[in-house]
């Protein structure tokens, strides 16, 4: 196997997302679990790079790490949560967290392994040419063939904004407002008050 | 050059560390949330991966589309978090058990 270059890139970035992602699940501060999981989205979207998907992993840079993880981070920080609290039934769990994800791991790398997926069943296909652009090729599909795919991708995130919006807007108290029916109805003794002038 | 089992090993990785926060948390929902979006990561990579070998940018379009639908849910996700907690002032699954389920 030759070890080259973008090998130690690759390992480089795999290891401090799988570090970040181990984090995530276990460190008792949430806010702490949010920059974790930024930096393994950032280390994800360097592998996405090496696998010549370059569109996606600025995707993944700006919409997720952009605005995805900074809507966690507003929602840990206004939620004002009690940390002792947290994390008390951590190591009841862990025995059985461990032999679920052992298992299903080990069975996935068992079939997935290198003599299974290795480059001699699998081979790399050849680099690219310098003229090819990746926003291009994914563009002339997505317009035409997946255009209403497309759309209906569109109407999910709309749908996603009204049913965000409606579910924290509160309904203000203080606003003023006139009611009708109660304002024709007054009486004259409700509103005049007649008052003793002071003599001169 | 790199071979697919060593991408699709790191996100079988990520996928069961994912799998993991899900089962240990039970004081957190946002935690939660968050062991989502690993998971969802784990199998966008898989879907690049094998975009790459099988040289069919079919898998990258639906990645896109995953990215969308992911996006919508962690938005909804938190609004029905933050309504929770105004209501019931906490987030601990282990004491939302209104429905007696």
């Amino acid at each position: 196997m030759s070890f080259n270059f973008l090998h130690i890139i690759f390992y480089f970035f795999s290891f401090v997302a799988i570090f970040s992602a181990v984090m995530v699940i276990v460190s008792r501060n949430p806010v702490r679990g949010v920059l974790f999981l930024v930096s393994a989205f950032f280390s994800m979207a360097g592998v996405w790079m090496i696998l010549n998907a370059e569109f996606l992993a600025l995707i993944l840079v700006l919409v997720y790490v952009g605005a995805v993880m900074t809507l966690f981070l507003f929602v840990v920080m206004m939620l004002n949560i009690d940390l002792v609290s947290l994390r008390k039934s951590f190591v009841r769990y862990a025995p059985l967290a461990a032999l679920i994800v052992l298992l299903v791991v080990g069975l996935t790398v068992m079939v997935i392994g290198p003599e299974r997926q290795g480059l001699t069943e699998m081979p790399a296909p050849a680099p690219k040419s310098i003229e090819y652009s990746n926003i291009a090729d994914l563009g002339a599909v997505l317009y035409t063939q997946y255009a209403y795919p497309f759309e209906i991708a569109a109407v999910i995130l709309l749908a996603a904004i009204i049913a965000a919006i409606a579910l924290t807007h509160r309904v203000a108290v203080k606003r003023k407002s006139q009611n009708i029916s109660e304002q024709i109805n007054v009486k004259r003794d409700e509103r005049v008050r007649l008052v003793k002038g002071m003599q001169k | 050059m790199i071979s697919l089992s060593e991408y699709l090993i790191v996100a079988a990785l990520l996928f069961g560390i994912g799998m993991a926060g899900i089962i240990i948390n039970r004081k957190n929902v946002i935690v939660l949330l968050m062991s989502i979006e690993l998971i969802l990561l784990a199998v966008n990579t898989n879907f690049l991966a094998f975009s790459y070998f099988l040289q069919n940018n079919i898998g990258q379009l639906f990645v896109f589309f995953i990215l969308t639908v992911a996006a919508a849910e962690a938005a909804i996700g938190l609004a029905i978090l933050v309504a929770l907690f105004r209501r019931a002032k906490t987030i601990e699954v282990e004491k939302l058990d209104l429905l007696k389920g």
